[in-house]
């Protein structure tokens, strides 16, 4: 039988979840002795493979780009988790979402730049409207909440999805 | 002499005064009902829904920090329902204002994110409101931040209560509820205010805070001193 097939995705987040999960060290080698990292930002893998058994999804859905992603991500995944903050609740993405695209943008790029003013049209994906958790889009099997989920909870809920059980991650919460 | 009345509370035989609540029975009896607006020393007003126990032979939840005990009452205070229902009640307190645990002041000192965690509340079902609500730093030491408000109204009873200035209260209605000092006009200029400080101490979450404190320096717990000053008072006949 064929090692379950584990990937990562990074939407719109600071790369600390998948910070954390570097953060298990040795663990690693226990973790990626029984499964296979099929992709991710820690894999040179340019397209979501088919056929993965879990997929940790940090960050929230920000873009157009992030939309069509978390859809395909679904669409080829067994065990989603929603991995991180960002992913479960927006967090800090979302924090924009009260004040509207267009303000956020002319701030960041024209009132706060001090050279080549103007918003970029090109090669960046376009904003949507708002920063929405990935539930809102999707359905997701896991929630891992926290900012990040400590390592430990990673390994706890890796170990178990990997074994088959039901993951019991008892301490992970919002924030932290 | 006032009436005893004796009930049971999950089952408990338990024993308080006539005109006592459920919640202050069960608390003398270390039976933990969890709430977000009751403080010991502050009067009750059941805003937030937490406390909500089910009484044998009425149809209704009732919150127990504003529901008299009496004689014979069977009270549950956790059951499967009940947990969703404050599961409920502390996803929709979350989504009402733009709470984000991970920045805040009260990060690790905010019995919200504790309630959260105590619950088991790992995500929303319901979509964010994101209102935009704004910040008050015009104060010279604290500052409030409406997008942490939970409405608990705690604030407003303390400045009442307790420090006797009434700085604080409420305008507007539904989801524009907002807390206000002195008919709406900017903490820092409010000629009632007396800098006591009560109203940040016993802020539930990160709405009142301190000015000057690095993110999660400050430790919000629960307070014994409100119980206390409200007896001092009474001692004093103030």
């Amino acid at each position: 039988m064929s090692k379950p097939r584990v990937a990562t995705v990074w939407l719109d987040g600071c790369s600390g979840c998948h910070m954390s999960l570097v953060d298990l060290d040795e663990r690693l080698l226990d973790i990626f002795g029984r499964a296979d990292l099929v992709y991710g930002p820690l894999v040179d893998v340019k397209e979501f493979p088919e056929d993965v058994d879990v997929c940790l999804v940090e960050g929230s859905v920000s873009s157009e780009d992030d939309l069509e992603r978390i859809f395909k991500v679904r669409e080829r995944t067994k065990v989603l988790v929603a991995f991180g903050d960002c992913a479960v609740t927006s967090n800090v993405p979302g924090m924009r979402n009260p004040i509207g695209v267009q303000p956020l943008l002319e701030c960041a790029y024209i009132e706060n730049a001090d050279i080549n003013k103007g918003i970029p049209d090109r090669i960046i994906p376009r904003l949507l409207p708002t920063s929405q958790p990935i539930n809102r889009f999707v359905d997701v099997d896991v929630f891992l909440p926290g900012c990040p989920p400590h390592a430990d909870l990673i390994y706890t809920l890796l170990d178990d999805l990997l074994a088959g059980r039901t993951p019991e991650v008892a301490g992970a919460r919002f924030g932290r | 002499m006032s009436t005893v009345h004796t009930l049971t509370i999950d089952g408990r035989d338990v024993a308080g005064n006539e005109g006592q609540t459920i919640m202050e029975v069960a608390e003398e009896n270390g039976i933990d009902i969890p709430g977000l607006c009751h403080l010991p020393g502050l009067h009750d007003r059941g805003a937030c829904r937490l406390c909500v126990v089910e009484i044998e032979g009425s149809p209704k939840l009732a919150a127990a920090c504003v529901t008299q005990i009496a004689e014979g009452m069977h009270v549950t205070a956790h059951s499967e329902k009940l947990e969703d229902h404050r599961r409920a009640a502390t996803e929709m307190i979350f989504l009402e204002r733009n709470h984000v645990c991970s920045v805040c002041v009260a990060n690790n000192h905010c019995e919200l994110q504790d309630l959260a965690d105590e619950l088991r509340v790992t995500h929303f079902d319901l979509p964010r409101i994101s209102p935009a609500v704004g910040i008050d730093a015009s104060h010279r030491l604290f500052a409030i931040d409406h997008n942490r408000c939970i409405l608990c109204l705690r604030c407003v009873r303390a400045c009442d209560e307790i420090e006797g200035a009434h700085t604080w209260d409420v305008m507007h209605r539904g989801l524009e509820t907002r807390v206000q000092t002195d008919m709406g006009i900017p903490w820092g200029e409010s000629p009632t205010c007396t800098s006591c400080g009560k109203c940040v101490q016993v802020c539930p979450t990160g709405a009142l805070f301190e000015k000057g404190r690095p993110v999660a320096s400050g430790s919000k717990t629960k307070r014994p001193f409100l119980p206390w000053l409200r007896v001092h008072q009474e001692e004093r006949g103030l």
